[in-house]
């Protein structure tokens, strides 16, 4: 047991080290973030070190995942722009590897690693966030003899739509069928005819997520992925090539409360509460757990074996403590903890802002309950949720409005 | 990376658990649980005696098998998952720790054979009644070599043979080393909430008592030898969770309710989930204790604080929700589930309860931000 990379391991990280010592920024970006991003996107590419377990052929280095997971730790220690090509290499340019034809892979697979043309994911609509093959967005072949498909409908909760070039669109061919088996998968041209994106403003202020309305869009049946109807199989290739996720560490933690704790009192130090004492604790051995969670799916990474889907247990947790720490923080500020003033709270706000952004953190990406009929049902072999809906054609499914 | 244990640990981890599973079926601890007289399984500590593992981490120039802590907390894991009725923790947790750290090699000559050969049961007096320890409020007193006090309770205190006892000599704390069996010594059976698992009311009256490690080091050697229990303690706990765990996925599995196994209703399913959750972060921090503590690393008390807490809190979880998936048969005597809700509340409690280890673990953490 020990936390040394082995031989090969530390080859690569040095070999990271050095090209990332050598090109990486030390300071980050000011002004247009998402051109610094492709900037940095591209200059990975050219080194092979934008999709490293990739084939040498599509521009990876035919690496592994542990060498995936080396270059990210490696590069997390640099002022790189936000990571904006995730969802399209991740999940979007597998799913187009798998089921694309031969000239459609050529056309989009270069330029998708190097960061020229962005990806999103179009899944969750308005009817159907957790219930994802509940999608109503509708697909009907054209009969006017071109095989085009006429696109009418709404996604919902895109991220990155408003910066992405093409996107990747789970629709509705065959509503006679039951849900499953009438999807039909395509991939779009965000820029096209009928193609609106409309950001959507959080409660927190912020607008990192899009409505996206399809209105008439022409799409060539070359542009299916995976045959007709068949959109649900297809969909579910994008969900497992999820970019294999060790799990990132949460910004705000058992440090800046701790901190916080140490600045202010309530009526004594805070400190010196015996309640707050005991929740930092609870905080730390929890975050402790999760690091240690990800040393295991390392170790597991770093000896060929997959992980399961139990690195879900971090997304099961986290949202609810980063929602708890911040409330906890606001508390301590007493009646001051209500003013939400970069200019006049600790730390620029930071737990303000937390307290506003944490709700969305336990649904998107899967909600919490999600996630532990996931767990439930692949890690402990539960039986799968009772469902009313599978022999019924989706047209006949009760909607509610 | 290597955060795991090696394929020999884990072969040796297997082969505990088939002895384990030979040797002390759920049946034997039962004996122990109902007969009051009965304070341990002692064909079963012969056994494990056989098997080397009281000596697994001794050097085996005193008679052990020189392995390293990894091993011991493996077998630790197994033991928890056995809610095994024997002294072992006293015996090796404390006794032989102790002695290996503070013992000179006379001492360690004298007395860790014995412990590897199963000759001597070892326990831990430190606790004097209700309430968390307070150095400054320690009625137990050494003088001229003899000790004087109560502790209650002592763990295993009715079989020891040799206990570590914290005491004041003068105005300094130290733990001194008493032969349970020599003069001056009571002991009074207690009664507690884990009768598969004997506590003593220990009376001393002028009993010798031989100082271990320096003087008024008394408390900085308790809370060295609680680090390093208190990660073995976590796999212990470790084990009996996920025991837990794997009887309560069974039952809901097999038992219907309103047409279906009550498994497949969410709220079941999310319950185990929420055990897994908590068994699996209690693992996590478990593995990062066993690190610091096989390479005794200065980082050992903030990571021995972080297991046992998380691994108190996943087998009391664990332990009383598997209660509750069983339903009203769970409640019975006749089902097992209380032994190891028993054994969760034994454990939790043994080197202080978790709201003393999350104060030590903040003041660590202060220490650390300050620095």
């Amino acid at each position: 047991m020990d936390f040394n990379d082995t031989p090969s391991e530390a080859a690569y990280r040095a070999r990271a080290r050095t090209w990332l010592e050598a090109h990486a920024p030390k300071k980050a970006a000011v002004g247009d973030a998402l051109a610094a991003a492709k900037a940095w996107q591209t200059k990975k590419a050219a080194a092979r070190f934008a999709c490293i377990a990739w084939p040498k052929e599509w521009g990876g280095q035919d690496g592994t995942p542990i060498q995936q997971v080396i270059f990210d730790d490696e590069e997390s220690n640099y002022a790189v722009p936000p990571n904006v090509f995730q969802i399209g290499l991740g999940m979007c340019m597998p799913t187009v590897m798998t089921f694309a034809d031969e000239a459609t892979k050529k056309r989009f697979v270069g330029p998708a690693i190097r960061g020229e043309e962005v990806w999103c994911q179009l899944f969750s609509e308005p009817a159907g966030g957790s219930d994802v093959a509940a999608a109503r967005t509708r697909a009907v072949q054209s009969n006017d003899g071109s095989g085009d498909w006429i696109i009418n409908g709404q996604k919902v909760w895109t991220t990155g739509a408003h910066f992405s070039d093409f996107g990747i669109l789970v629709t509705r061919t065959n509503p006679g069928a039951p849900k499953h088996k009438g999807l039909t998968m395509f991939w779009v041209d965000m820029h096209g005819p009928g193609v609106t994106v409309k950001p959507i403003h959080q409660m927190s202020g912020e607008s990192e997520f899009n409505e996206v309305f399809f209105t008439d869009v022409r799409v060539k049946d070359n542009q299916r992925l995976g045959p007709v109807n068949d959109g649900w199989r297809v969909s579910l290739v994008t969900l497992m090539n999820e970019r294999l996720s060790v799990g990132g560490l949460p910004p705000i933690g058992w440090k800046q409360m701790l901190e916080l704790a140490r600045t202010f009192t309530y009526g004594e130090p805070a400190i010196r509460d015996r309640a707050l004492r005991e929740r930092i604790a609870e905080w730390y051995v929890t975050t402790e757990g999760l690091r240690h969670l990800r040393n295991r799916t390392i170790t597991a990474l770093s000896r060929g074996e997959t992980p399961g889907p139990e690195s879900s247990v971090g997304k099961v947790i986290i949202g609810q403590q980063l929602q708890d720490q911040a409330h906890a923080a606001v508390e301590l500020l007493d009646q001051f903890g209500i003013v939400y003033d970069e200019a006049l709270s600790p730390m620029d706000g930071a737990f303000q802002r937390l307290t506003l952004l944490s709700p969305l953190y336990r649904i998107a990406g899967g909600t919490d309950e999600i996630l532990k009929n996931i767990l439930a049902e692949r890690v402990l072999g539960m039986p799968g949720e009772v469902r009313m809906d599978k022999d019924i054609p989706f047209k006949d499914l009760p909607t509610g409005r | 990376m290597n955060f795991d244990f090696s394929d020999e640990q884990k072969v040796l981890q297997s082969e505990a658990r088939k002895f384990l599973e030979a040797h002390c079926p759920i049946s034997r601890v039962r004996t122990v649980l109902n007969d009051d007289a009965k304070t341990h399984d002692q064909e079963l500590w012969k056994g494990i005696a056989g098997q080397g593992w009281l000596g697994a981490a001794i050097p085996e120039e005193f008679g052990g098998l020189g392995l390293g802590h990894l091993e011991i907390c493996l077998i630790a894991e197994e033991l928890g998952r056995a809610v095994a009725p024997i002294p072992y923790a006293g015996t090796v947790y404390f006794l032989s720790e102790a002695i290996m750290l503070a013992g000179d090699k006379k001492l360690k000559a004298a007395i860790l054979p014995q412990v590897a050969a199963g000759n001597i049961i070892g326990a831990m007096a430190t606790a004097e009644g209700p309430g968390a320890l307070v150095p400054a409020e320690l009625q137990t007193s050494v003088s001229a070599g003899k000790l004087t006090g109560v502790k209650l309770p002592v763990i295993d205190g009715n079989i020891a043979d040799l206990c570590l006892v914290l005491a004041k000599e003068g105005c300094q704390d130290s733990l001194f080393l008493v032969d349970l069996n020599a003069e001056g010594v009571t002991r009074e059976m207690l009664k507690t909430l884990d009768p598969s698992r004997d506590a003593a009311k220990l009376t001393f009256k002028a009993a010798p008592a031989q100082r271990l490690g320096s003087a008024a080091g008394g408390i900085a050697l308790v809370e060295q030898i609680f680090d390093r229990a208190a990660v073995l303690f976590a796999f212990e706990q470790c084990g009996g969770a996920h025991k837990c765990l794997e009887m309560a996925k069974t039952y809901a599995l097999e038992r219907y309710a309103f047409g279906r196994v009550i498994g497949s209703f969410q709220a079941m399913k999310h319950k185990l989930v929420d055990m897994y959750v908590k068994n699996e972060l209690a693992r996590s921090n478990a593995y990062y204790g066993a690190w610091a503590l096989n390479t005794n690393a200065s980082e050992l008390p903030v990571a021995a604080s972080a297991a046992r807490i998380a691994a108190s809190e996943a087998y009391r979880f664990a332990s009383k929700e598997n209660i509750h998936t069983h339903g009203a048969i769970g409640c019975t005597w006749e089902i097992d589930c209380h032994l190891y809700y028993r054994r969760a509340l034994q454990l939790t409690l043994v080197v202080g309860a978790p709201k003393l280890w999350k104060e030590r673990l903040v003041r660590h953490l202060e220490r650390r931000i300050a620095a």
